[in-house]
């Protein structure tokens, strides 16, 4: 069926209150508005207002809530409004939600989905374009995964909400609109940790996740043009990062070009550079490179194509691998 | 503050009722008492001014100029009403909304847009009017204003500060946290809270059970909850705030009851969670409206008067208008200015990466 992200994952969240009447929703605006983005549309007439929950202004207070939710055998499903509203409810999800586990020798479990849209390109003012998937990606206890498509946006939001351990599940604002056909009735292609090979290609590898995706698909198919053939992956988890299948394409291509939105210091291109490296030193024929967003707080929306990774910007980089 | 002889509603606080009429609450008139018919009629015109700059600013969105514009129709009173009770040094932290605060804060129309334009993330220079730029992140304001409260008295300033912010702001840690601060710290600032109802579709039932202007109470920070669409009445009870606040007495928590008469911002579609009869109530309570037939009935609103007003309105409109059609895009380059203060190589080589870039993409 042809569906955008948003609605994707709007039948993805009903999918999972059908089948578990644990799972709730937590959010701001989630009620009668649907959420800002639409995303929980229509699930309050359907499930009530006690399995979609407005609530008060607050984010330390939702995830905290929420993770005493799951205390008790819940499994909630929270919604920060935007990207740059998560700090507040930072120490909740770093401090207390992703250690629960460790903390009690693995007696406890908080299987949480905490759903942030995030990322730029939609000409919004300040604190509603950010790239925080580091910060989660660095604590240990969380799993971190961003759809790129309606159809995993789909599958891997029941996954997430089946999962045990507690999840940031980072949506590309920018792809909400954005449509394709979504087999609600099949099961996931993918187990949640693992990356996914979009095209085929033996010159260079470019690797994306969220919203770069698309972009770097669009590079892929200019560089079919000008004759070279590009493998695109789109990482989707975030952490754990599927190693095997971006150095099993390396060892290919030989080149590695990432991308993402975030900056590009101390970012996860940082990490995977690092580990493919390790792995693929032999195979390497050039320096793993990264295209991000500057080193700067998002700009504002007048230049954010400026920051925005573009086509124009990846083929750049593959242009100096290839001559490497 | 409740007045024993009289059995007249004391609270909210209201000296001019919706259809014009003066309240007879002596204490509360007192503060307002050099309110006299020049004064009135300014701030009479501050009000229709406002809503012009509103209206124009939320025209400009709709045909594309603004990216996004946050309407504060219907909260004139309450803005205006308090901003009058600032002296020049005092200072004031905002969230979004306060466009008429802005105003009246001597911010000239021209400066008003940038932000929502998307070519800065600042529209005015703080340092100059003594008030923020908008603050996006819901509540972290009311921290701010207590923190430089405490540093003004510190510094044996006689000041106050003044935090705004809304309904749904009360339910975050950071307006919590600020006022368990500025009660232990006894720091100079004026918690105001515009109370219009909504924080976006979330009536304010969703944030309290209580009257908001209570959450004071268990600070032990005085709490006094006004009519927000009367302007004389915010005049008053912000005036006596400041006031303490500036002599040594504290923190005072101020609940304006008002209305979001438009969208939370043009992004919003508000008949998703609301009724029409919602806002008709609130109609009838205009802010402007009951200012005009206070001026109407004291022989103040000669047509003259009117007019002068009217043109006032018009021209700054207009001003606003140009300086925002005409509000060039920022140099690319421009985007690593000032994340430092001082120099950073990074930036530098960043700066120096992304101009090559640029140059590469001009060539044909
Ligand atoms: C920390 C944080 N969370 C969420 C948001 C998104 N958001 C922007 S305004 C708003 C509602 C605020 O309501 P209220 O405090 O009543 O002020 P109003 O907009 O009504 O003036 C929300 C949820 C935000 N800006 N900051």
């Amino acid at each position: 069926m042809i569906t955008t992200f948003a609605a994707a994952l709007n039948t993805g969240l009903r999918r999972a209150m059908d089948d578990d009447t644990k799972v709730v929703l937590l959010g701001e605006d989630i009620g009668k508005l649907g959420g800002v983005f639409r995303v929980t549309d229509t699930l309050q007439k359907d499930f009530g207002d006690n399995r979609v929950i407005d609530t008060p202004l607050a984010e330390s207070g939702i995830v905290g809530t929420a993770f005493g939710m799951a205390l008790r055998g819940y499994r909630p499903v929270v919604e920060i409004q935007f990207d740059g509203f998560v700090y507040p409810a930072f120490d909740q999800i770093v401090s207390q939600v992703a250690k629960i586990h460790y903390r009690t020798g693995g007696k406890v479990t908080a299987p949480l989905t905490i759903r942030i849209p995030f990322g730029g390109g939609i000409g919004a003012v300040e604190h509603h374009s950010e790239s925080p998937e580091v910060y989660f990606a660095h604590t240990a206890g969380l799993r971190v995964v961003a759809p790129s498509t309606p159809a995993d946006a789909y599958s891997m939001i029941r996954q997430a909400i089946s999962l045990d351990d507690p999840v940031v599940f980072f949506e590309p604002k920018r792809r909400y609109w954005d449509k394709a056909d979504v087999d609600f009735e099949g099961e996931p292609d993918l187990p949640l940790h693992k990356a996914r090979v979009c095209t085929h290609g033996t010159d260079a590898t470019v690797l994306a996740y969220g919203g770069t995706v698309a972009t770097a698909l669009a590079a892929a198919k200019i560089a079919a043009e000008e004759g070279h053939s590009l493998e695109v992956i789109d990482l989707r988890s975030l952490s754990p990062i599927d190693v095997d299948t971006i150095a099993e394409s390396v060892d290919k291509t030989g080149r590695l070009v990432i991308v993402h939105e975030a900056p590009v210091f101390a970012g996860l291109g940082a990490e995977i550079a690092a580990r493919v490296t390790e792995r693929c030193f032999y195979q390497l024929e050039a320096p793993v490179l990264r295209v991000g967003g500057y080193d700067i707080p998002y700009p504002p929306a007048k230049l954010e194509k400026h920051h925005l990774p573009d086509p124009d910007r990846i083929l750049a980089a593959v242009d100096r691998c290839l001559a490497a | 503050m409740v007045s024993k002889k009289s059995d007249k509603q004391t609270y909210p606080v209201q000296l001019v009722q919706p259809d014009g009429r003066r309240v007879l609450d002596r204490e509360h008139a007192a503060l307002v008492a050099d309110t006299d018919g020049a004064r009135l009629r300014q701030l009479y015109e501050d009000l229709v001014v406002t809503r012009r700059i509103d209206v124009e600013a939320t025209a400009l969105q709709r045909q594309g100029q603004l990216g996004l514009w946050p309407p504060l129709y219907g909260q004139e009173a309450a803005q205006v009403g308090s901003a009058h009770a600032l002296h020049p040094d005092d200072y004031a932290f905002c969230s979004y909304r306060e466009t008429a605060v802005a105003y009246c804060r001597g911010v000239p129309p021209e400066q008003l847009t940038a932000l929502w334009r998307g070519v800065a993330h600042h529209c005015w220079d703080p340092n100059q009017v003594n008030m923020t730029n908008a603050n996006i992140v819901v509540g972290s304001q009311g921290l701010h204003a207590t923190g430089y409260a405490y540093a003004a008295h510190l510094d044996g300033a006689d000041i106050a500060t003044i935090a705004y912010f809304g309904d749904g702001a009360t339910s975050e840690g950071d307006i919590a946290e600020a006022l368990g601060f500025a009660a232990s710290w006894s720091a100079p600032v004026v918690f105001f809270c515009q109370n219009n109802q909504w924080a976006i579709s979330e009536p304010v039932a969703v944030q309290s059970t209580v009257p908001l202007v209570r959450r004071a109470d268990g600070y032990g920070i005085p709490g006094v909850q006004v009519d927000g669409n009367d302007v004389l009445a915010v005049l008053a009870v912000t005036r006596r705030a400041v006031e303490r606040a500036r002599t040594g007495g504290g923190p005072t928590f101020i609940e304006a009851l008002t209305y979001r008469m438009g969208p939370h911002t043009t992004a919003d579609d508000p008949t998703r969670y609301r009724t029409a009869a919602d806002t008709e109530y609130w109609e009838h309570r205009d802010p402007i409206e009951r200012i005009r037939l206070l001026l109407d009935r004291e022989g103040l609103l000669d047509p003259e008067f009117a007019q002068r007003v009217a043109d006032t309105a018009d021209d700054i409109a207009r001003r606003l208008r140009t300086a925002t059609v005409e509000m060039p895009d920022p140099d690319p380059a421009s985007m690593f200015d000032h994340v430092y203060a001082t120099d950073h190589p990074l930036m530098a080589e960043q700066a120096q990466q992304f101009s090559a870039h640029l140059a590469e993409g001009a060539q044909p």
